[in-house]
């Protein structure tokens, strides 16, 4: 196959006040004609940076490329003056970014932005371009083209903006298109369709695309070769069957490891403990070395080469050393690949349901947000109850009112109508300030960003104690940091870290640190409010296991927020699938996913990525059609319990429908 | 045998190695928040410097005027006019601190005048070093005055028009943009029609409109806090409206609070000065850095040092709590902890 780019040894720093950050040391890799590359790694790993030096994007100063060479076509773009770059992006080489929000100018229309490429570099007069440009957006799926050309950026909803991007990246026929993180932003059904896209277009005109994530599951649907990354450097590459099938480097193992799988349930997901290096002063030896459970003493005094696997994989470890003792992958991976016969599926779906005691019971809650005329119905008419000591997810697509949901139970919201019922007291009542006081005790929320969720002007001792001093739990101040003390090691972090701030932590400690402050009151129910979707999947795994831990020794109930239907399934017993401000279905979690009802429920599904390319390869995405949803005319579907546990919104008709479909199984 | 970085592979390389504890564990000496800032603040040096200017001014403008026996409103025309002369510094004379004048005559010996006067007279004879520390007085006290009314009545209006909002907020914008509508020097025009000039009617003045900036800044910061996770999280934890302020909120509105006070403070005191200049301000005999401008700049051409000396002090005042104020933000966050 032809090589149409082809990077060696490429180095780029960053100057800072500190000193020199190596962000990329050494990286090396070819990309074929027509082949999808993708790059994977955790925030941090250099992947973006890679990307983004490839097209001399880095801005300079404080970023340079320090060394390597970026061979594209024969010649090598490291020497290329800023003008002679200038002709290459987006005519040869173009880009996505992450985010549709901000990567349009909100002060030209779309046809503009789109037209203004193809005049700039094809030279075509303004007729031509604007065809062009309605062409262009017709192939990415923007229904009535020549009318939207003329729309400006808000009109478009976050998926339709990524289009729109996409097409102003095609629009010059790029050879390579590098796509940073294009979908993660997006909720997973318009991820899918934005892969699927991205699929297409690259089957029509053969573009090479290097395709940048965090995420295996997309990984495994669209790329053809892998490369992982870890603190700046490729750490194992590979086709996409070899990296997920034959893993060699023990940092992919921890990575494939930490996601959970939907068609099993294990008892604990695999961590990489610790966090990735400062690459201000980078490791000796193997970077990855103080993280690795299998490291050698070889892993801390010198870097390993890259090793040969096959012909095409080729693996950064001194495991694949001839002297070094034989280490398999740990079991768990095997997971990824096993095939459940039908029988084990029925054995879990049929585990004994024990009676147990309600906790908290929401009736037809209601949440409107009124702006002057506009009314936004963010939550509307909702019930359902939580049991003690279960955890209970909530999931659903941005904006769908699952947030809203945990936020009105907890009481920052005052719910416009309906009740909410803890241990059977509406706790929406007028109370005394005692009673609020107790209920602000039992009731506690983890909250989604790492980074905003804690006071940068407290340290971490006074951010714990906080709730101890509100509800006057410690006795003076000794006993005060004893407990905070106490905390810090239920959330596996020292004592030492007491006396800092929040800003010297990573996401993943922090989010720790969130969970010792619910923690402090001694609370029985926690709203977990999207805790992990801001955290690297590493990290997730790490902070998930900690919640199930802290489940089984304290007898907590969880409410589970999230989009991520993976680890919601991994976490909860019962699960509610939220659409546009109603609970669209609710069920065990087992029973939702091997049978889910809804329409809806099951175009979620179908737009998960799974890490594993064979599945992937041949899963059929289920489309969500709008026309479920309930308009306001006919019959108004309601929760209706089809099967016991197991309710989905429906009509009458619908329902006898469901009825008859379980009675034939 | 496979020899890589010039150094040989052997087989006990391949030993497992015990994992190394990672940088995680390094602990730091327990210090307190303030002891902190201390040492933050001492580290830089412009700040620092800042700090030492302003604390020399402050002890001149205190003690400056009992550093000799003439009074500030002393007149004497026999000694009208004189250049500045200042013992052991006479010697040098390109300092031009020897009594001659910019003709090159000794004032001091044509006037038969045994005295020194470091900073020279006034054309009415009164001493300029007591003057120029008088007004120096003046002026900080209007600088601290400006601080303390934005602190309070900035920080506070500002602070609860963001957290009550809604009709509150929308009552208390509206006061503030009428507030904004009318020009300083009209409401110090109309007060000075009731009240006498002087400081009083300054002071009035500046307590009526100089927190408007404030308030928007802070009413801007704390807007913006409020939604913050942190804060929705203090909540539910059971916080009441003090603590959330006081802890919350105030805290991390500190940087723009410190900022905004430190250009207030320089602003204020060139508003006195202007006023004074303008003959709206402080009226005679009474000095400050203003007024005493405005009387040496009508001689600028033949007594320089009329000019010189209060336009330095008030250039070291206004850039030392500029320093000071750059200083202070940075100390105070927590953020620049390395």
């Amino acid at each position: 196959m032809d090589k149409i780019l082809d990077v060696k040894n490429l180095q780029v720093s960053f100057d800072t006040y500190a000193g020199e950050v190596k962000a990329v040391r050494g990286v090396s890799f070819h990309l074929n004609k027509g082949e999808t590359l993708a790059i994977v790694g955790e925030s941090g790993s250099g992947k973006s940076v890679t990307s983004k030096s490839l097209m001399k994007l880095i801005p300079n100063p404080p970023g340079r490329i320090t060394g390597g060479e970026i061979i594209f076509e024969g010649k090598n773009l490291v020497n290329y003056t800023e003008k002679q770059m200038q002709k290459i992006r987006g005519s040869d080489i173009s880009m996505i970014f992450q985010d549709p929000m901000t990567s349009l100018n909100p002060t030209m229309t779309v046809g503009k932005q789109i037209m203004e490429s193809i005049i700039k570099h094809q030279k075509l007069p303004k007729k031509q371009a604007k065809e062009k440009a309605i062409e262009l957006l017709e192939m990415v799926g923007i229904i009535n083209a020549h009318k939207r050309l003329t729309a400006y950026p808000h009109q478009f909803s976050g998926g339709m903006r990524q289009r729109v991007v996409i097409a102003m990246a095609i629009s010059c026929n790029p050879k390579v298109l590098i796509a940073d993180e294009p979908t993660t932003a997006l909720d997973v059904t318009i991820q899918a369709q934005i892969l699927e896209l991205l699929k297409n277009l690259q089957k029509k005109m053969g573009t090479s695309i290097i395709f940048i994530t965090h995420d295996l599951g997309v990984v495994a649907n669209i790329a053809d070769r892998v490369a992982v990354m870890y603190a700046g450097k490729i750490v194992e590459i590979g086709k996409v069957d070899e990296i997920f099938y034959n893993p060699q480097h023990p940092y992919t193992w921890g990575l494939l490891g930490a996601m959970p799988n939907l068609n099993e349930d294990a008892e604990e997901l695999i961590t990489i403990p610790g966090s990735p290096p400062n690459l201000l002063n980078p490791p000796i030896g193997d970077a990855f070395a103080n993280r690795n459970k299998y490291a050698m003493k070889i892993d801390y005094q010198i870097e390993p080469p890259m090793f040969k696997v096959s012909d095409t994989h080729y693996a950064a470890t001194w495991l694949l050393h001839e002297k070094s003792p034989k280490v398999l992958p740990p079991d768990a991976l095997k997971k990824h690949r096993q095939v459940h016969s039908k029988e084990r599926k029925k054995e879990r779906l049929s585990k004994k349901r024990v009676k147990r005691e309600k906790l908290l019971e929401i009736k037809n809650l209601k949440q409107y947000f009124s702006s002057g005329s506009n009314v936004v119905k963010a939550v509307d008419g909702i019930s359902f109850e939580i049991f003690k000591g279960e955890t209970f997810g909530l999931v659903g697509e941005s904006g769908c009112g699952k947030s809203t949901t945990g936020r009105t139970i907890i009481r920052l919201y005052h719910a416009t109508e309906g009740e909410v019922l803890y241990n059977n007291v509406n706790i929406h009542d007028k109370k005394s300030s005692s009673e609020s006081q107790k209920l602000n005790q039992k009731i506690q929320m983890i909250f989604q960003d790492p980074y905003s969720s804690l006071n940068p002007r407290q340290t971490v001792a006074d951010i714990i104690a906080e709730g101890m001093d509100i509800h006057g739990l410690a006795a003076g101040k000794k006993e005060r940091l004893e407990k905070v003390y106490e905390l810090l090691e239920t959330v596996g972090l020292n004592r030492e870290h007491a006396n800092r701030y929040p800003h010297e932590f990573s996401g993943g400690q922090r989010q720790r640190i969130g969970i010792a402050r619910a923690l402090a009151v001694e609370p029985e129910f926690i709203i977990a409010d999207e805790p992990i979707s801001a955290l690297d999947v590493s990290i997730q795994a790490q902070v998930v296991n900690l919640m199930k831990k802290l489940q089984k020794e304290k007898g907590l109930t969880y409410l589970f927020i999230a989009h991520d239907l993976s680890m919601v399934k991994y976490i909860s017993d019962r699960i509610g699938v939220m659409y546009k401000g109603r609970i669209v279905e609710l069920a065990e979690s087992e029973e939702l996913y091997q049978n889910p009802l809804h329409p809806y429920t099951r175009s979620l599904l179908s737009a998960i990525p799974l890490p594993d390319p064979e599945t992937e390869k041949t899963r059929k995405r289920v489309k969500f059609d709008e026309k479920f949803v309930w308009n306001g005319n006919g019959e108004e579907p309601v929760l209706r319990e089809v099967k016991e546990g197991h309710w989905v919104s429906c009509t009458e008709q619908e329902f006898h429908d469901y009825k008859k479909h379980f009675d034939a199984i | 045998m496979m020899i890589i970085n010039n150094k040989e592979i052997t087989d006990d390389l391949f030993q497992p190695a015990e994992l190394e504890k990672g940088s995680e564990d390094i602990s730091r000496p327990t210090i307190t928040y303030w002891q902190e800032v201390w040492k933050r603040f001492r580290k830089n040096k412009a700040a620092f410097t800042g700090l030492i200017l302003i604390s020399i001014i402050l002890v001149l403008a205190i003690f400056g005027p009992y550093a000799n026996e003439h009074g500030y409103d002393e007149q004497n025309l026999a000694r009208a006019n004189l250049p500045p002369k200042i013992p052991v510094l006479e010697q040098f004379s390109w300092l031009g601190l020897d009594g001659t004048d910019i003709q090159g005559v000794d004032r001091y010996k044509e006037n038969g005048i045994t005295e020194y006067f470091w900073f020279g007279t006034d054309n009415l004879g009164r001493d300029l070093w007591t003057r120029v520390w008088e007004g120096t007085r003046i002026s900080l006290y209007i600088a601290f005055l400006a601080a303390i009314i934005d602190l309070i009545i900035g920080v506070a209006y500002g602070g609860i028009s963001a957290y009550y909002g809604g009709k509150v907020d929308n009552i208390m914008q509206r006061i503030v943009e009428i507030l904004v509508g009318i020009p300083n020097l009209i409401v110090i025009i109309l007060l000075i029609l009731v009240l006498q000039p002087g400081i009083v009617s300054i002071t009035l003045a500046m307590v009526i409109t100089g927190w408007v900036g404030m308030a928007r800044i802070v009413r801007g910061q704390i807007l913006k806090l409020k939604e913050q996770e942190f804060v929705l999280a203090s909540k539910t934890l059971g916080s009441k409206d003090r603590r959330l302020i006081w802890k919350h909120l105030i805290p991390n509105t500190m940087g723009p609070i410190i900022i905004t006070t430190m250009f207030t403070i320089p602003t204020a005191i060139f508003t006195e000065a202007f006023l004074s200049f303008i003959g709206l301000g402080l009226q005679p005999p009474t000095a400050s850095l203003g007024t005493l401008i405005n009387d040496g700049y009508k001689l600028l051409r033949i007594y320089p040092h009329m000019l010189v000396f209060p336009s330095i002090i008030i250039s070291l005042i206004m850039i030392s709590f500029n320093l000071i104020g750059d200083g202070l933000r940075d100390a105070l966050d927590p953020k620049m902890r390395k």
